[in-house]
């Protein structure tokens, strides 16, 4: 496609590697050649580059779609997800699902990012409930800080919670920040 | 570029101090020039042929195309004998979008007589100034951020020295076009100063464009840029009398054009006939969408435009 075409969001395959247009700057000297300063976001690695291509160029395009798959359990280093409607499995390995991977539970359903029939990323829920294996019991005496204290929910995820959280409770977590939104229930 | 939507009654309600303050614009931009004793002139917007230029691209209109600047019809008046003139039309140039950028855009242009490129700088200092007294804001505006002091004379840097000074090479000693643009926009505009506005003036004789080429220098062209808070504002010229020599840059931009855009440019002939009788003169153009964003401190010309090629 011409350079003209980019948009902020679409998705570009550079050396292969598939790009996402985070933000897209248009600047031209009155007389001069436009000029595009893309800031373009790794869809695999999640991480940010920025490139400056001219008026004239050709870039190309990286069809990418997205799937629901529910996350079905972890192999090795590798997470198997399959697709709710074909049933087919694919494979996404713990460097690709990065962070992600504190908030994905065994059963949730997610939507996964393919390029072309390879899977390149995981787009979670902005809330997710998960329960807590374990957390400090806090104490009387420890009054000055003890507004929060940490939890081990059952991902492996180290989180701050209220102190009246106990081991068992289920918390509803923002996947965004990172953080405890509130307690679902809890352990009688 | 596409932009986040937005509720139009909204954007509209949220914008409309700006499209108020506009409007005055262009009421003092009229009283001003009439004061000065030029006269309004109105010049077609579809038209045969444009200036050819390889970075400016036209609409397509039928056979004809939509005008990119009013500059060669208001050249044919001043041969005319029309001595000084003014006009605010529209203007048309393919892909041009941007936070400073819509295809369709404002261009107030003026031509004067017995003018050269610094008495043009010299008016828009006038203009200017003059134009945030009658707003109420005096000689010193706020924009994003930063106070920009308008009262003249602005400082002026040559092309030369802006480029030694911030990019360390000299375009008019070794012309690179590509490069001058990267540059101008990468580390020379970056690099003026916010308070006051930047005169940039003398441009390599390659990017003299419809300038004359300055009689003790024929290295550099009678070319000058405004730049304001950033903004590249304005575009003068000392302006080219010589028919032989503009066709023959006309031809050089027509073949460039041929060959990387793939497009056929028509030779404007009734401006080349024209200009043998033009008068010496000073022209410029200034665009009337960044004047506003300027005096509305409105960091992008979606707020000063009511409908935009997003909103269209």
């Amino acid at each position: 496609m011409d350079i003209e075409d980019v948009h902020k969001n679409t998705k570009l395959l550079i050396n292969n590697i598939p790009y996402n247009v985070d933000e897209a700057e248009f600047v031209k000297p009155g007389k001069g050649r436009a000029i595009y300063r893309l800031k373009l976001r790794n869809l695999i690695e999640d991480t940010i580059i920025e490139r400056t291509f001219h008026s004239g160029e050709k870039v190309e395009e990286a069809h990418t779609s997205n799937y629901e798959m529910q996350y079905l359990y972890k192999e090795g280093d590798h997470y198997v997800f399959m697709n709710t409607e074909t049933f087919e499995q694919h494979f996404l390995s713990e460097e690709n699902i990065g962070d992600k991977k504190y908030f994905l539970k065994e059963g949730t359903v997610v939507n996964i990012t393919m390029l072309g029939d390879k899977p390149i990323g995981v787009v979670i829920p902005n809330f997710v409930e998960l329960a807590v294996k374990e957390s400090e019991v806090s104490t009387r005496t420890d009054t000055i800080s003890a507004q929060t204290k940490s939890a081990v929910l059952e991902t492996g995820y180290t989180i701050a919670v209220p102190p009246f959280i106990k081991s068992g409770d289920i918390l509803k977590i923002d996947t965004r920040t990172g953080t405890y939104v509130e307690r679902i229930s809890t352990k009688k | 570029m596409t932009y986040d939507k937005e509720d139009e009654g909204y954007r509209l309600a949220r914008i409309k101090p700006n499209l108020e303050r506009r409007a005055l614009i262009n009421e003092l931009t009229r009283k001003f020039f009439r004061e000065q004793g030029f006269q309004e002139v109105e010049t077609p917007i579809r038209i045969p042929a444009v200036a050819p230029e390889l970075h400016i691209v036209p609409f397509n209109t039928e056979d004809w195309l939509l005008s990119t600047s009013p500059e060669l019809h208001m050249k044919r008046l001043l041969a005319a004998g029309y001595n000084k003139l003014f006009q605010i039309s529209r203007c048309f140039r393919k892909g041009e979008r941007g936070r400073w950028h819509n295809p369709e855009f404002t261009m107030l242009e003026w031509y004067r007589a017995g003018a050269d490129y610094m008495d043009m700088v010299h008016d828009t200092e006038q203009l200017v100034v003059t134009l945030a007294d009658r707003l109420g804001l005096g000689s010193t505006i706020q924009y994003k951020g930063h106070k920009i002091d308008l009262a003249p004379p602005w400082p002026k840097i040559t092309v030369r020295d802006a480029f030694l000074h911030a990019a360390g090479w000299n375009p008019v000693a070794a012309p690179d076009p590509l490069r001058f643009d990267d540059d101008l926009v990468g580390k020379v505009i970056p690099g003026f100063a916010l308070s006051q506005p930047t005169v940039l003036y003398d441009y390599p004789a390659l990017l003299a464009s419809l300038a004359r080429l300055k009689p003790d220098n024929p290295a550099v062209a009678e070319r000058t840029e405004i730049f304001i808070g950033g903004l590249e504002l304005a575009n003068a010229y000392s302006e080219l009398r010589d028919t032989p020599e503009q066709t023959r840059r006309f031809q050089m931009e027509i073949e460039k054009i041929q060959q990387e855009r793939r497009q056929k440019m028509a030779m404007p002939t009734r401006f080349l006939q024209a200009i043998a009788h033009l008068p010496e003169c000073g022209g410029i153009a200034l665009g009337m969408d960044r004047l506003v964003m300027l005096f509305c401190n409105a960091d992008s010309i979606d707020e000063v435009v009511a409908f935009t090629m997003d909103t269209a």
